[in-house]
């Protein structure tokens, strides 16, 4: 517990791999975020992932 | 098994691609050098369709092909007989050709004529005809019409003889040049111009024409930034054709546009056509119009794209955001993005900012979908009433369905051979 308070007292440093609106969240704090440019394989379309499992 | 496959299909298909050398040869009258093509047939721009379902700039440049035909005397006349059903329509790409915009090519018009030297296989384009009212965009004025005649009477004759002398150019090397000159051979084609008037010009001093004939012809090349287009266009059609047909493959070697749907061809697939709507484009509207004047993309010059240029090089052409919206560092980010759905870096189209790494090149159906990142395009925008020309110029994406379409069909051709189970 006290290594998670370290954590919230010193500055947050974060990396968000997920929805962009968590990194824009974080943003309005004031907080530095770097957004990787990330979507679900085939756009999140089971049929598509489906389809291109069968090709590999 | 099947992975192994692919790979090596589309590794065949890239190098055809790689090796190609499209090299210009001449140019000759539609109806003598295109295959099969007629007096009664008219190409067109993108995949299929109906004289009924085409969109505006597209009605209006056949009705402007059949007044510069004598078919007709006025739009009435061209209207009646393009739905009698004695005119056929048929997609440029069906015969090794393309054409910008509406694309519209007719018998008697001058074309150049591109051979792909690695693999002997042609491609055909008719001459830009520059800016403003022109024929691609719908117009069918007197003046566009007086226009494309002193094309076919002056300049093509005085461009055909002045080839004659100089012998084939090849057009590859042009290009990588014009790319290292700040063009991306799409949108942005001052480089291409610049170095095809240095060097045609002393053949063109040379040829049998009068020195007003001969000045005419210059000045108009001159004038016209775009006209290396219509050279770009078909050096990239006879490069992808090359790649065409090979089993297995996932390359997309045809992309294209009519003003209603947009549509792509498939390596591996054959002649099918995989097609979705034609999005509204997002870009710069010159003064006086806006997003409503618009029409749907059109035109076969995402052949450019297909080949690695176009919106994938707009890192080597920064300038290029000026005329179709964004910052320079956008355009660096789209060449960046469209690594990620190309199976190659071009070994010949090289870009200087990006430390001379050659274009994005040869896109994989299997990775825009995996990705969910569409091809970007850069084009110009059309209104969508003939004859007014053109509104703007921008970036669009085309629908993801096509892509979708051929990676369903791809593995269903698979099924059916008893490749993958269903």
């Amino acid at each position: 517990m006290n290594r998670l308070n370290e954590l919230f007292d010193s500055k947050l440093k974060v990396i968000n791999i997920g929805l962009h609106g968590f990194a824009d969240d974080l943003k309005s704090l004031d907080v530095d975020v770097i957004d990787v440019d990330w979507r679900p394989p085939a756009g999140g379309s089971k049929r598509m992932a489906d389809l291109l499992k069968k090709l590999k | 098994m099947i992975e192994e496959l692919i790979e090596n299909a589309n590794r065949e298909a890239i190098e055809r691609v790689q090796n190609s050398q499209p090299t210009l040869v001449g140019i000759g009258i539609a109806c003598d050098v295109i295959p099969d093509m007629d007096e009664n047939l008219i190409l067109h721009a993108g995949p299929p369709v109906r004289w009924e379902d085409m969109c505006g700039p597209m009605k209006g440049a056949v009705i402007g092909a059949l007044i510069y035909e004598g078919r007709a005397r006025d739009e009435d006349e061209a209207a009646v007989l393009a739905s009698s059903g004695e005119i056929r329509f048929e997609p440029a790409h069906h015969h090794a050709s393309v054409g910008p915009m509406a694309g519209i090519i007719s018998s008697s018009m001058p074309v150049w004529i591109m051979e792909n030297k690695s693999y002997g296989n042609r491609a055909y384009c008719t001459l830009n005809e520059g800016l403003g009212k022109v024929l691609r965009y719908g117009a069918y004025s007197s003046e566009v019409i007086g226009r494309l005649k002193w094309m076919e009477k002056i300049l093509a004759p005085v461009l055909k003889e002045a080839m004659e002398i100089h012998g084939p150019v090849d057009m590859k090397t042009m290009i990588a040049q014009a790319v290292q000159m700040g063009d991306e051979c799409h949108n942005r084609n001052k480089a291409g111009t610049s170095l095809f008037i240095r060097e045609m010009a002393t053949s063109i001093l040379k040829t049998s024409f009068s020195n007003e004939d001969k000045i005419s012809a210059l000045e108009f090349l001159n004038e016209n930034d775009h006209f290396f287009l219509n050279l770009s266009m078909p050096a990239c059609k006879c490069t992808m054709d090359a790649a065409a047909g090979i089993k297995y493959s996932t390359l997309v070697v045809t992309q294209a546009r009519n003003g209603v749907e947009f549509g792509i061809r498939v390596s591996g697939l054959g002649d099918r056509w995989f097609t979705g709507p034609a999005a509204i484009i997002d870009g710069l509207y010159f003064p006086g119009f806006s997003i409503d004047d618009a029409n749907p993309d059109i035109g076969d010059s995402c052949i450019t794209e297909t080949t690695g240029l176009g919106g994938f090089a707009m890192a080597a052409a920064p300038a290029i955001v000026q005329f179709v919206g964004g910052t320079p560092k956008d355009a660096i980010n789209f060449t960046q993005t469209m690594y990620e759905i190309t199976l190659a870096e071009s070994s010949t189209y090289r870009i200087p900012f990006l430390d001379f790494k050659g274009t994005p090149t040869g896109i994989d159906i299997r990775k825009v979908v995996e990705t969910g990142i569409p091809p970007v395009i850069n084009t110009g925008i059309a209104h969508k009433k003939p004859g007014i020309g053109q509104v703007g110029a921008g970036i669009v994406r085309p629908p993801m369905k096509c892509y979708e379409d051929a990676l369903e069909a791809f593995v269903n051709s698979l099924v059916e051979e008893g490749l993958i189970e269903k």
